[in-house]
């Protein structure tokens, strides 16, 4: 469950088929601030160790930083200029990352931000099939599931986002945002201190969005303003109108946090701790893989409390859930095929197919794989 | 009774009227260039289409300068289709607009009719007749040299006195000018004192020619520039060290200097916040005239949200048009509250930031029981999304229904989708507004807004204003 204390929600903003969803905190966190790092636009090369370097395009690097007497951090400004003097020059196309997560200085940690989240994912059975029963082949027993690369759209090529994005009013005060296409949450997005989400905001048309997130805003109709109505009988006077209007405010509220993104905060997740420095701790979380629901994945700074700091996500395509799904089946029954097909009520064959068109199929035994297939027709014929 | 036909024909003259004040086909916060161009032209053919008596008489009102040529156009393209008593009307309606009409406006327009291969008899005697009345043809000559040349060629008309026309057509056949301006504009070409006696854009040119570095340049031509060149090149001047130019900012015009407010940093306007303010109010005094002081207990809604910023085109256009309302209501006023929607209280200070919370803030307004309240917004309500019209309807329906306080929309931005400026609700008049200095006018404009004003009420409204218009000299 997420913990979203001290940020409040504030009427939505409509632009064509995106709606923008502000997120205020009345009380800033001071002593955790971010910082950007600008890469240049082009494929970024992650390098994870001597053989597992892939492609990937990776528009933003962010910074954390402390402050560890817990007083104000210094601007956001001034901060670009201390410690990282060394920005990438625009000839340099490609930047090499040594490794995901890394400490920089004393009290600095650098994270890529959905690219973490989006290795999380892939990385969760990395290490491929734990006992090696007959089927898997040579490939995924020794390398495990591999290329770990995933389709993802630059927000530039969300139909309507930059815009939505260009005309939103900012809020004062606030610290995250929510973002819909054709009413469907496509990503949320909070940080701890307003002007870190100020110096943000233009960052968001660059970030990674789902293939499902770039269909719905391409497809989707113009989306309606929930307008405040308020019922002519019982007002009496200007402070009814006033208490009237209040109570819209709040159950808008109310309806949003539990109705628009109850598929984000009202599911169990597994999250993984992938760092902690002094009170605050990165990690990555992983959603159930419910089929046919609302699937998010994303990273967190949670405080000690485990109120959240630093929230970002991505929304999961149908495809994808069903490759989460069906791999976090397989691991938890060791990876054996016959008792997770029995679990799933299909015969063995049929799962080795399923596997075979979520793309997995070069994980099994190419002998084997023709057996299901065999298998299969004759059922069939 | 006015028909259900005359209703719209009513409605239809008001959005244009607002469209005509409001829209230049510039790029808008919402809109772009494109968009506002298409929604204008098709708004300017419906009703030249349709009601071309009143299109014609929209000339009289305040409508800004852009849509004044594309009126004027549009009469002179269809020409042929006017009857012989409209052309009378629409004859001295043109003539009178083109005068009041900036000169590079008006060499513009007719640019735009050599382009269309627009000549007939009408636009020529249009042209002849404006070219005969300018007060000075040989400072035209030099200013709008490429101007002048395409009218007198298009026109068929000959330049008076003896030396325009070898000037214009034919500049080097004569070795000197009796004129002084012309032999001015002569020298120039030679020697780098003359071009201090041309006009400032005219000397620009020069200036470049000759390299003449920008701080001298500014320095020296000061006197010849325009009272606007003037306070456009102010802060140019300054970081240049150019102490000549130094504009009189308390007789400046008051939307203009509001944007010149805008435009400084705000560790400026702090520093020079009693002179920008006495400026400020005299320019509002002047606009307010005999009704200082008239209009009682006035309470102002205020947009100064992060749409207010405008475009690349028209920067902080909004929020100039608010400030500037701002100024000249609280000389209007008896006793004045200003409520910006971000909160804020200093005027001065105020740039474009946060949502729109227009419903609160009208709340607040109503609280201290204004006999007028103004409204200045774009009409993008959106912290909450449509509170702005439930307050404003359930006021007039419930809490003020024998309407104590009359309330009135001003919108600075035109909606070219819509075809019109946004409304905040059906039962409050909401007009454009393009220079603030129109605002008593436009308060007036804006009774007809709340549709329940006939055909006939306009048409007699629009007759008077041009009545009025075409007696002044």
């Amino acid at each position: 469950m997420m913990d979203l204390t001290g940020l409040s929600t504030r009427p939505s903003q409509v632009w064509g088929g995106v709606r923008l969803v502000p997120l205020v905190r009345e009380e800033p966190l001071t002593d955790l601030r971010l910082h950007q790092e600008l890469y240049d636009e082009g494929p970024g090369l992650v390098e994870l160790g001597p053989r597992d370097s892939y492609l990937s395009y990776i528009p933003h690097g962010f910074v954390a930083s402390w402050t560890g007497d817990g007083s104000p951090a210094a601007a956001y400004g001034t901060q670009l200029t201390s410690g990282r003097g060394e920005l990438p020059t625009p000839c340099m196309p490609l930047q090499f990352h040594r490794r995901m997560v890394r400490r920089q200085a004393k009290d600095r940690l650098r994270f890529l931000p959905l690219h973490l989240a989006l290795e999380g994912y892939l990385a969760l059975h990395f290490g491929g099939p734990a006992i090696a029963w007959q089927e898997w082949s040579q490939r995924a027993i020794r390398n495990g599931l591999s290329p770990r690369a995933e389709e993802a759209y630059a927000g530039g090529q969300v139909h309507g986002l930059a815009d939505a994005l260009r005309i939103f009013e900012i809020h004062p005060n606030q610290c995250g945002l929510l973002v819909y296409t054709g009413d469907a949450l496509a990503a949320a997005f909070a940080v701890p201190h307003p002007e870190d989400y100020r110096a943000l905001h233009p960052s968001l048309v660059n970030d990674l969005y789902g293939e499902l997130i770039h269909h719905y805003a391409l497809l989707s109709a113009p989306l309606a303003d929930f307008r405040t109505r308020i019922a002519d009988a019982g007002i009496r006077s200007l402070a009814d109108l006033r208490a009237a209007a209040r109570r819209q405010e709040q159950d808008w509220a109310l309806f949003h946090d539990s109705a628009m993104a109850g598929g984000l905060l009202d599911v169990p997740y597994t999250a993984q701790t992938v760092y902690r420095l002094g009170r605050f701790t990165l990690s990555r979380f992983l959603p159930p893989f419910a089929l046919k629901q609302e699937n998010h994945i994303g990273e967190t700074i949670t405080d000690e409390h485990g109120r959240i700091a630093y929230l970002k996500t991505f929304r999961l395509s149908e495809n994808q859930v069903r490759r989460g799904h069906l791999l976090t089946r397989l691991a938890a029954r060791d990876w054996h095929l016959a008792e997770t097909a029995a679990e799933l009520g299909i015969t063995e064959a049929q799962l080795g197919l399923r596997l075979e068109s979520a793309g997995f199929g070069y994980l099994l035994r190419q002998d084997v794989l023709d057996g299901y297939r065999k298998a299969a027709r004759s059922r069939r014929g | 009774m006015d028909s259900y036909g005359d209703l719209i024909a009513a409605d239809d003259v008001l959005l244009f009227v607002n469209a005509a004040i409001t829209s230049t086909g510039q790029r808008e916060f919402h809109s772009e260039e494109g968009e506002q161009r298409l929604s204008l032209d098709f708004l300017h053919a419906y009703m030249i289409g349709n009601y071309r008596d009143l299109y014609a008489a929209v000339l009289a009102l305040d409508i800004n300068d852009h849509n004044a040529a594309l009126i004027v156009r549009r009469l002179l393209e269809t020409a042929r289709e006017a009857s012989e008593q409209q052309r009378r009307s629409e004859g001295r309606l043109i003539a009178r607009r083109l005068a009041l009409l900036p000169p590079q406006r008006v060499y513009g327009l007719f640019r735009e009719l050599r382009r269309a291969k627009v000549n007939n008899r009408r636009t020529r005697a249009v042209m002849r007749d404006w070219i005969a009345a300018r007060p000075d043809p040989a400072f035209d000559a030099v200013k709008y040299r490429g101007g002048l040349k395409l009218a007198l060629r298009h026109a068929h008309l000959v330049p008076t006195g003896e030396e325009l026309g070898p000037f214009v057509f034919a500049p080097r056949s004569r070795k000197r000018y009796a004129t002084p301006i012309l032999e001015s504009w002569r020298r120039a070409h030679y020697e780098q004192a003359a071009l201090y006696e041309l006009p400032y854009t005219v000397a620009e040119g020069f200036a470049a020619k000759h390299g003449i570095a920008r701080a001298a340049f500014l320095e020296r031509i000061a006197p010849r520039m325009t009272r606007l060149e003037q306070l456009r090149l102010q802060e140019s001047g300054r970081t240049h060290r150019a102490g000549a130019v130094r504009a009189d900012l308390t007789r400046m015009p008051l939307t203009r200097l509001a944007s010149y407010v805008l435009g400084l940093p705000l560790a400026d306007r702090v520093a020079r916040r009693a002179e920008l303010t006495d400026a400020l109010r005299a320019a509002a005094r002047r606009v307010a005239g005999a009704h200082r002081g008239s209009w009682g207990r006035v309470a102002a809604v205020l947009d100064d949200s992060f749409s207010t910023v405008g475009s690349g085109q028209k920067r902080r256009r909004p929020l100039a048009a608010a400030l500037a309302a701002h100024h000249l209501l609280e000389a209007l006023a008896g006793h004045y509250t200003a409520l910006w929607t971000s909160g804020r209280t200093d005027a001065l200070l105020s740039r474009p930031f946060g949502a729109t919370p227009l419903g609160h803030r009208i709340l607040d307004a109503l609280d201290t029981a204004p006999e007028r309240l103004v409204i200045v917004s774009d009409g993008w309500d959106n912290a909450p999304p449509g509170l702005a019209g439930e307050v404003l309807r359930i006021w007039r329906t419930r809490l003020d229904p024998e309407r104590r306080t009359s309330i009135v929309h001003l919108n600075p931005v035109y909606d070219a989708d819509d075809f019109d400026v946004r409304r905040l609700a059906p039962t409050v008049p909401t007009a454009g507004l393009r220079d603030a200095e129109d605002l008593p006018a436009l308060v007036e404009l804006a009774q007809f807004a709340e549709g329940r004003t006939g055909l006939a009420e306009l048409t007699a409204y629009l007759d008077a204003r041009t009545a009025h218009f075409l007696k002044d000299p």
